[in-house]
């Protein structure tokens, strides 16, 4: 049997989430229990704090503090063309008709810290459509948007990257695209000068244009199924009739309500298109 | 067995995929537990061990995708690059934070995720490997009541992993692959 510390752990947290919700209007409600547990609880043990009272006191009292607990609580760990076959899919399946477009807009929704961000733009460069593609770029962290309009990323992950670029169809040397300096790169801004950052809450906030693509990896995982669906409800919003959504590798929009809407276009990388 | 466990987890490397086919494959298609499994794999490739799995166990092996509901008679494997965590209602939860151990599937995080759900009604059982992946895992499945085992290191291809395992928890079974394939099918109730 679940133990009755761990249910109590769960109950607190609970009402930690309706205390976040009303201080600083953040609504944790509708994730997915086990990973909100599991990063809870990997925020305390880098803190040394034993219990959630523990936790509650900086919480409320520290607004840095909180940041940097909404920076460890959604996950933002993410890496550059992360599944070179679904940008390869992209790249021979849904950038050929965009282009028929005269204007192409792009909604990377959860963007994160840019690397995903960046891939896109690289794959619009090199198939001659960056010029006339606006992208809107939103996470509900301000930090990590922060981040992503840099496009300064660690050296580190440049061997993995540039192995990646290739997998997914890459044309030119890596390189030609980032400057490095001390143990980072920063990527060329003008892959971005096209890009809109802004914050936007997946869980709260509603549809604000229409696009032609909507890219959402690894996002909803973190939501529980009733957050899900009102997250591609609202995809479903934003998607003019044939546009294209894409989600991570293990995510589907099978069981969702809008599913009879959309065929899949790449069943393996999740792309489907919106039928009308 | 004073307790009726609930789901067996186990995790595996180097050596894992031999030593988990071996011990599932007498398994009956409708085994009365759910069986997770965590292998290591490369990052970024696409597994063709759903299939081979499939081919070899009476089990039906599927590859793990968000928010699938734990059945009985099925094999779930971890899919590569996510880690795989489990819910109170039953459902997988998949995670794509940062690697432990070196690994995403970690075998850690779905072992303390598991115990946290089903308390001392989880089988942890730790195979093959060239990691340490898996025993503070197992370790924690233990300090929740659950049955740990480890395979014996001296029959596994690695045994890194499996004295790793017993280091963490000395309390735990060590036992030949016949042995916990033995247990295993014990636990089965028609």
């Amino acid at each position: 049997m679940k133990l009755s510390s761990d249910v109590l752990f769960e109950q607190d947290v609970e009402v930690l989430i309706k205390e976040i919700k009303e201080q600083y209007g953040y609504d944790f409600s509708g994730y997915a229990r086990a990973s909100v547990y599991r990063r809870i609880k990997r925020f305390m043990g880098q803190k040394n704090l034993q219990t959630l009272d523990e936790l509650r006191e900086p919480l409320f009292s520290d607004s840095f503090f909180f940041e940097n607990f909404l920076q460890e609580v959604t996950v933002n760990v993410t890496e550059m063309f992360r599944d070179p076959s679904f940008f390869l899919s992209l790249r021979q399946n849904v950038l050929p008709i965009l282009s028929t477009y005269p204007y192409i807009k792009i909604w990377d929704a959860g963007c994160s810290t840019g690397e995903e961000l960046f891939s896109l733009a690289i794959l619009l460069h090199e198939e001659g459509l960056l010029n006339r593609t606006k992208i809107y770029a939103t996470d509900i962290n301000q930090k990590v948007l922060k981040q992503a309009r840099e496009g300064i990323f660690p050296a580190k992950n440049i061997p993995a990257s540039t192995k990646a670029y290739y997998a997914a169809g890459g044309k030119r040397e890596f390189s030609s695209y980032y400057t490095s300096n001390y143990g980072s790169v920063k990527f060329n801004s003008e892959l971005v000068q096209n890009v809109v950052f802004y914050p936007h809450n997946l869980a709260t906030d509603s549809s604000f244009n229409e696009f032609h693509l909507i890219l959402c990896r690894n996002v909803l995982i973190y939501f529980s199924r009733n957050l899900q669906e009102r997250v591609l409800t609202l995809f479903d919003e934003s998607l003019v009739s044939l546009g294209y959504l894409g989600l991570g590798k293990k995510e589907t929009l099978v069981m969702s309500g809008i599913s009879a809407n959309y065929n899949p276009v790449d069943k393996v990388n999740r792309i489907y298109r919106k039928l009308n | 067995m004073h307790v009726q466990p609930k789901i067996v987890v186990i995790g595996g490397s180097w050596g894992g995929v031999k030593a988990s086919l071996q011990l599932l494959e007498d398994l009956p298609a409708n085994y009365s537990l759910p069986v997770v499994l965590v292998l290591h794999r490369l990052r970024n490739q696409e597994g063709q061990l759903q299939e081979l799995f499939d081919l070899k166990l009476r089990l039906k092996a599927v590859e793990i995708e968000d928010k699938d509901i734990l059945q009985s008679g099925y094999l779930y494997l971890a899919p590569p690059n996510y880690h795989v965590l489990l819910e109170n209602d039953q459902s997988f939860a998949l995670d794509d934070s940062e690697l432990e151990n070196y690994s995403r599937p970690a075998i850690d995080v779905t072992f303390k995720s598991a115990a946290d759900v089903y308390g001392d009604q989880v089988i942890g059982i730790v195979l093959s490997g060239a990691s340490e992946d898996g025993s503070s895992g197992l370790n924690y499945i233990f300090g929740k009541g659950g049955t740990v085992i480890v395979q014996e290191p001296r029959e596994a291809e690695i045994e890194t992993m499996p004295l790793a395992a017993i280091k963490a928890t000395p309390g735990c079974r060590v036992m030949r692959l016949t042995e916990i394939k033995a247990f295993l099918q014990s636990l089965h109730v028609n």
